[in-house]
């Protein structure tokens, strides 16, 4: 080890660095591999068709939540219900079948621990400081909130990790988004993300690793980091990192896979480590005002696409670059809209709370404090709170937010992606809107010609009280 | 995996920016177990529209596609890898690609040729009329009107991709280091190491 000024990710790779090539790129060593249904089926069978097994299987956790439907799973009797699509079904299987095969440790669709891979490896203690996450999809990013350096793989990169425990892999440059000031009440780590990738843009942070960095995160929790870390690769970095520090010891301390006893305590002193040093420099650098940042919406269909909720939808003209003016034009047509609508008057059929984004237990209390004693408008039709997983639920349970919801006429829903990517049944219909808290508002995202509006967890709750768009501060006295 | 030299032919003048790979391949396609047939939901949603590019008779098979800044953002899906070579593409080339596209291209032997957007605009014109060359070896892209444009690979991704390399195959030959990193880390941060506790 060097003892130059390091930032937080060249630290984390370099403790990870198998062989270095003389090329640059690097054998780096991977610590948690999270699986789902989706991108695993084709690595194991090659795997399968190469004799080949996984090199670590301790260091491997799958957990179905892309295909799962999120209405009941047991009938009356406490039976498995079948799923109704043959090619979802098909998916569950096949991944039923590869735990079992290869040893890998498995929640299944109907275990308590069940939920998204990107709520659950946080949750079980899985995802640690300093460690090397991937998984095969974009949202592992966010991980990076408690300080993993965590990021999405392709499956021939899944079927790498699981033969060789190693990817080969060239070090990303350092960016720096630094927040300065505090953020104005009604204002949560969604709408800062948002923000964040409307001032980046979604190619800002390609080929990046972004250290998300200022006392606006310090202050943050632990699922906020998680919230923010997630939507990184919307703004092109493959990852996020916020560093460690007592709430993410406090936060990860006594969960399932946490280390214990003397491994916890030296586990620790060593994460206290993981820190950008005084005087170490990034590649580039983007400070943010978090006075600016306001309750924010998308209005198109890219999630760079935001604009404060008292704001208007732009002119396509407003835009200098010719091929956004283009693209600006595509997508209010696809979206329904007019430049200088005001978005606080857009109206809503149809509302998602949940996803890797905002399913955790805070998202759920964020939304209920909104939603406490009120119902949902008569032209929202279709409403769902989706919880990111088994144990969140229960906890939302045990707090009586299911009833918040349920009487506000909202629909509370087992643990899953969802209408996120309406993998499962939860699709918004075409031409209809959705607020959703998730991540992507891109064409046919949510089904067929759906119209995504990405939000904070209150600003779904506010959208459901009006039937439109709305300043959640508004409903907040 | 299939090595890559030279690939000649039409090329798509699509040109769309930030193209995101839930264009390339909707949702709905990605409950397959098998890396087969995706050609067919390939850009599901442009090839709606009567007179799309990707259905023009001429472009039908073509071996590369030109699109514009950030291709393939979004979703890890390697499924949009698949689902190109399906269709019988085998190059693509814009001013940018994102980091996990570029990554999934290259282990399927798809080649992202970068080049500056001028370039680009003058292949799309040419793309309208007559065929684009590829030659990897000598790192050009040529038309037949004495366009010659070079571009920048990294050499091991030129390397694997002329020899047509197995990666995991390169990696577990690679079995010693890695087992002396992980016994070194087994040492010195042991909580690493347990993981689920679920060994084989």
């Amino acid at each position: 080890m060097s003892d130059r000024a390091r930032t937080l990710y060249e630290k984390i790779w370099d403790a990870h660095v198998v062989e270095r090539r003389e090329d640059g790129t690097c054998l780096i060593f991977i610590d948690r591999h999270l699986v789902h249904e989706v991108t695993s089926p084709q690595a194991f069978e090659a795997l399968r068709l190469a004799g080949r097994k996984l090199r670590r299987p301790e260091l491997t956790l799958a957990v179905p939540d892309h295909n799962l439907p999120t209405t009941a799973r047991l009938d009356e009797n406490g039976n498995r219900l079948p799923i109704a699509d043959p090619q979802s079904a098909q998916q569950l299987a096949a991944l039923e079948a590869n735990v079992a095969e290869f040893g890998v440790r498995y929640f299944g669709a109907t275990a308590r621990e069940q939920g998204i891979v990107h709520v659950v490896g946080p949750e079980q203690g899985f995802s640690l400081p300093g460690a090397t996450i991937v998984c095969g999809d974009s949202h592992t990013a966010a991980h990076g909130g408690v300080g993993a350096l965590a990021f999405g793989i392709g499956t021939s990169e899944v079927e790498h990790v699981m033969a060789t425990q190693t990817l080969l892999l060239k070090q990303s440059k350092t960016m720096e988004v630094r927040v300065e000031g505090t953020l104005n009440p009604g204002v949560t780590a969604k709408d800062l993300i948002l923000h964040i990738v409307g001032t980046i843009g979604t190619a800002g942070g390609t080929g990046y690793v972004i250290e998300y960095r200022g006392k606006v995160f310090e202050e943050m929790s632990v699922e906020g980091r998680l919230t923010v870390c997630n939507m990184s690769i919307e703004g092109g970095a493959r990852a996020g990192l916020v560093a460690p520090d007592d709430k993410t010891f406090a936060y990860l301390k006594g969960r399932h896979f946490s280390p214990k006893g003397e491994d916890w305590e030296r586990a620790v002193e060593y994460w206290r480590t993981l820190k950008t040093d005084e005087g170490a420099t990034f590649d580039k650098s983007v400070t943010i005002n978090a006075g600016d940042v306001q309750p924010t919406v998308t209005w198109g269909t890219s999630p760079e696409d935001v604009v404060p909720i008292g704001g208007i939808v732009p002119a396509p003209e407003s835009f200098p670059d010719p091929s956004k003016q283009n693209a600006a034009r595509k997508s209010l047509d696809y979206m329904g809209l007019e430049p200088g609508q005001r978005m606080d008057e857009v109206e809503i059929e149809n509302i998602f709370i949940g996803s890797c984004t905002n399913s955790r237990i805070e998202d759920l209390r964020e939304a209920a404090a909104i939603l406490k004693g009120r119902k949902k408008a008569d032209n929202v039709k279709w409403a769902i709170v989706v919880p990111g997983s088994g144990l969140v639920k229960e906890q939302a349970e045990a707090e009586g937010l299911d009833r918040i919801f349920t009487e506000a006429g909202l629909e509370w829903r087992e643990p899953g992606c969802s209408a996120c990517l309406g993998m499962n049944p939860d699709k918004v219909p075409a031409g209809e809107r959705c607020a959703s808290t998730s991540n992507r508002n891109f064409v046919g995202r949510q089904g067929p010609g759906a119209r995504t509006h990405l939000v904070s967890p209150a600003m779904a709750a506010a959208a459901a009280v009006t039937g439109k768009l709305t300043d959640v501060r508004d409903l907040v006295s | 995996m299939e090595a890559v030299q030279e690939i000649d032919g039409r090329a798509i003048p699509f040109g769309q920016k930030n193209v995101d790979t839930d264009l390339i391949i909707p949702a709905k396609w990605l409950k397959t177990i098998s890396r087969e047939g995706l050609g067919e939901g390939a850009f599901e949603a442009v090839r709606a529209e009567e007179g799309n590019i990707f259905d023009q008779p001429e472009y039908m098979g073509a071996p590369i596609l030109i699109a514009g800044d950030n291709f393939g953002c979004g979703s890890s899906r390697e499924h949009a890898a698949w689902a190109l070579l399906d269709m019988g593409v085998k190059a693509v080339i814009a001013p940018s690609f994102s980091d996990i596209f570029s990554g999934n291209a290259f282990k399927n032997g798809i080649l992202t040729v970068v080049l500056p957007q001028e370039q680009i605009d003058r292949l799309m014109e040419v793309a309208q009329t007559d065929p684009v060359s590829i030659d990897l070896e000598n790192q050009t892209v040529t038309t037949p009107f004495q366009d010659r444009f070079t571009f920048d690979i990294d050499p091991f991704r030129k390397d694997c991709l002329l020899k047509g390399l197995d990666e995991v195959g390169l990696t577990l030959a690679r079995n010693a280091s890695i087992d002396t990193y992980e016994a070194r880390q087994k040492d010195a941060m042991p909580w690493y190491a347990k993981g689920t506790g679920l060994a084989a």
